[in-house]
């Protein structure tokens, strides 16, 4: 009789056991219902403040302006895209995705974004640059409200007190940041970490000399390459930098560590924090007068996934007209150090923003990373900071090291 | 330690076993008796796990490596078959051989100096004093660090030029080294933070098995003259060794995969000088998207911990059989 009672009980907890594998196997969500385009969903990575806000409070304006509720998802920048693949395998992309301008075309390739001109969206009056980045074969895919891109920061009282001009050329920027070396202080910083970082801060010198990505081992690239090495042999640049990046490179600058850096205006609110740092910004040296500083853009491109839902699909592309408005560029623009993406805004925006002068002036002439390569750029940047660490280590000479990174 | 435990409830079973057999005892069941059933139905969960979460898992590792597997595949679902082609990848491209060398200098040195500092750390542990307890608490801080915080703080202790590390070393008069700038040294750099990062396992494990060895032993050990260094080479070494087999062929399949300590301190960098297979599979599927040739770099280094997962349940057998 006892016995029987035990076995009962044994039997009964086992089905208990079971049970959560299989009610959760019935708990699959259902489809999202479709038509009702009052409310749409929109993922981003700006998960910090003062970003956060910001973006939010222009998300809200935008939504109270078409009349829609947005629910918002941010997920950590490193994850975006993993997100976005789980997201595009389970069918649940957002109504509307933010994305890193160089993964745009790897993300429109998939087929998982809506052509912007499928809903007429008004693509005229951008830079040519942030259309490149947001376009994959010959269509449109998204658009940024700003942009950002990298130019050199100096230090207003070491320049000074050493009686120095910021540098225009190669040349200057040698012998000024060798004079400005001396005991605990560098001459400059930059980030040549072996991340796709250290690829996007060489960049400038590489398209400002006519280098280009499609054609690596190039005379024009390998003379950038020999000049990142001339700088760190001479000790004018930590050989730290071979693994810094940007932040750490900022936090170099702020120190009085490094007198000049290759930084972008997104690290401006944080530099105008220490009030007894004087700073200044120009743009990026080139190597014979006459050379245009050609800078990467950077900055997030605002997409519509293929949801399947037209009528939620056409709220979004309003949304993204609305986001990318002048008004919404000069705003953004102005609260976050950005700049905006329509050149004829330029003159507003910098008398509004003196400290962005030089950003704005290198934003008209900066290129997208993706504008030749598209889905290849990746490749590419990984054998453009792999041949930098290579050179930098003294483990290829600057003849060879494009070629040896090339071979992966 | 692990053969007592062991041995008890394999006795048992074989004795209840026999007494089963005898037919007087009990009339002959047949299989679908309420009572296997329910010994089923208690198996079934856990099988139920194992297929969700280990056997799809590797089951779709294992076809994505014979896939072109791309950032288009997650959209269409489409993924060309290729057959081999992705390890064809994977072994003939220029980083595989150094990675492999990487991986199996990273795991060496990482689990034997994890493994001798653990021991002696241990055996000063053993010996109990005012606020051993407290220390040995202490020493558990590094595992309870997330591993991504860990690897940013001692970033900043190896830089060249501030960091804290060559700061102290300079008074000394010994020259900044470039810890995480330089391929000679950066391997060496990233082990020893590995290993400071194993150290907690290892006292704690070891630990656990000093405090099982019986103290009579040591007293008897002492009638005969086997103090210090012979004591612990006659009677704790001996003791201890089904604990050790455990440590080190566990501390083998938990360093061989080491990622994040890795991708924070280095990114694979310099020059490539502290790529392992583990961030190579990283690198491939989610910096390039090649998922398939992700896949083909981690089941190799699956196979390579299977190895080490086969001798570890020889050995413990072996234990059990002794």
């Amino acid at each position: 009789m006892k016995k029987q009672t035990k076995t009962r009980l044994s039997k009964f907890l086992a089905m208990a056991a079971i049970a959560p594998f299989v009610l959760t196997a019935c708990g699959g969500g259902g489809n999202s219902a479709s038509g009702d385009a009052s409310s749409l969903t929109l993922m981003d990575y700006y998960n910090n403040d003062p970003d956060k806000a910001l973006i939010q409070t222009a998300i809200d304006k935008c939504a109270a302006d078409i009349g829609v509720t947005i629910t918002r998802e941010v997920v950590p920048g490193k994850d975006l895209i993993q997100k976005v693949l789980q997201k595009s395998s389970s069918k649940t992309l957002p109504d509307i995705l933010m994305l890193d301008n160089p993964d745009v075309q790897e993300i429109a390739s998939t087929g998982g974004l809506a052509p912007l001109s499928d809903f007429d969206v008004d693509t005229s009056g951008f830079a040519q640059g942030m259309l490149d980045a947001g376009t994959y074969e010959g269509e449109v895919y998204g658009l940024a409200p700003t942009a950002n891109t990298l130019g050199l920061f100096y230090n207003k009282k070491l320049l000074a007190d050493a009686g120095l001009k910021p540098p225009t050329t190669w040349e200057e920027l040698k012998t000024t940041a060798a004079t400005l070396t001396a005991g605990d202080q560098y001459g400059l910083a930059f980030s040549a970490i072996a991340t796709y970082e250290g690829a996007w801060q060489f960049l400038p010198f590489m398209w400002t000399n006519g280098g280009s990505e499609t054609e690596l081992d190039s005379p024009e690239n390998k003379e950038a390459l020999q000049l990142w090495k001339d700088l760190i042999d001479s000790g004018a640049v930590s050989k730290g930098a071979i693994n810094w990046g940007q932040g750490d490179v900022k936090d170099q600058f702020m120190s009085g560590k490094a007198a000049m850096m290759i930084n972008g205006p997104w690290q401006i609110p944080a530099l105008n924090d220490d009030a007894a740092l004087e700073w200044g910004s120009v743009q990026v040296p080139v190597n014979k007068a006459g050379q245009t500083p050609t800078a990467p853009l950077g900055g997030e491109v605002w997409t519509i996934p293929q949801t399947g839902d037209k009528a939620k699909q056409a709220k979004a592309a309003e949304f993204i007209s609305c986001f990318t408005a002048g008004d919404t560029q000069v705003a953004l623009g102005s609260e976050r150090y950005t700049v905006p993406t329509k050149p004829e805004l330029a003159k507003e925006y910098v008398a509004k923003m003196p400290d962005m002068e030089s950003f704005t002036e290198q934003i008209a002439n900066a290129r997208s990373r993706t504008g030749n390569l598209g889905a290849e750029w990746p490749k590419a940047a990984t054998a453009i900071y792999t041949a930098i660490q290579l050179v930098l280590t003294d483990k290829a000479s600057v003849d060879e090291a494009f070629a040896q990174a090339a071979k992966g | 330690m692990t053969s007592l435990s062991t041995d008890a409830p394999a006795a048992s079973t074989a004795r209840s076993g026999k007494r089963a057999a005898t037919p007087e005892s009990r009339p002959r069941q047949s299989f679908w008796a309420r009572e296997n059933i329910a010994k089923i139905l208690f198996v079934v969960p856990a099988g139920l796990y194992m297929l969700l979460f280990f056997g799809y898992p590797v089951a779709k590792n294992l076809v994505m490596s014979m896939q072109d597997y791309t950032t288009k595949t997650f959209f269409t679902g489409e993924a060309p078959w290729v057959g081999f082609q992705n390890y064809i990848t994977v072994i003939s491209s220029n980083l595989f051989g150094p990675a492999l060398l990487n991986t199996a200098l990273f795991t060496i040195a990482s689990i034997a100096g994890q493994f001798a500092i653990g021991l002696a750390l241990a055996c000063f542990f053993n010996r109990n004093f005012p606020l051993s307890r407290f220390l040995r608490a202490m020493l558990l801080l590094p595992w309870l660090l997330p591993l991504i915080v860990a690897s940013a703080t001692w970033r900043s202790i190896l830089d060249q030029d501030s960091g804290i590390l060559n700061q102290f070393l300079g008074t000394f008069g010994v020259p900044a080294i470039p810890w995480l700038t330089s391929p000679d040294v950066a391997l060496l750099a990233v082990i020893l933070v590995n290993i400071w990062v194993g150290i907690p396992f290892n006292v704690t494990l070891l630990y656990g098995g000093l405090q099982d060895i019986p103290a009579e032993l040591y007293e008897a050990g002492q009638l005969d003259g086997a103090t210090g260094w012979k004591a612990f080479r006659y009677i704790t070494w001996p003791n201890l060794r089904p604990v050790v087999s455990v440590v080190l062929i566990l501390g083998v399949v938990y360093t061989i995969k080491v990622l994040d300590i890795i991708l924070g301190l280095t990114n694979g960098g310099p020059a490539n000088s502290t790529q392992t297979i583990a961030v190579r599979s990283y690198q491939e599927s989610f910096v390039n998207f090649e998922f398939g040739v992700g896949a083909a770099f981690s089941n190799i280094l699956i196979i390579i911990s299977l190895v080490f997962a086969v001798i570890y349940l020889r050995a413990n057998r072996r234990a059990v059989d002794e």
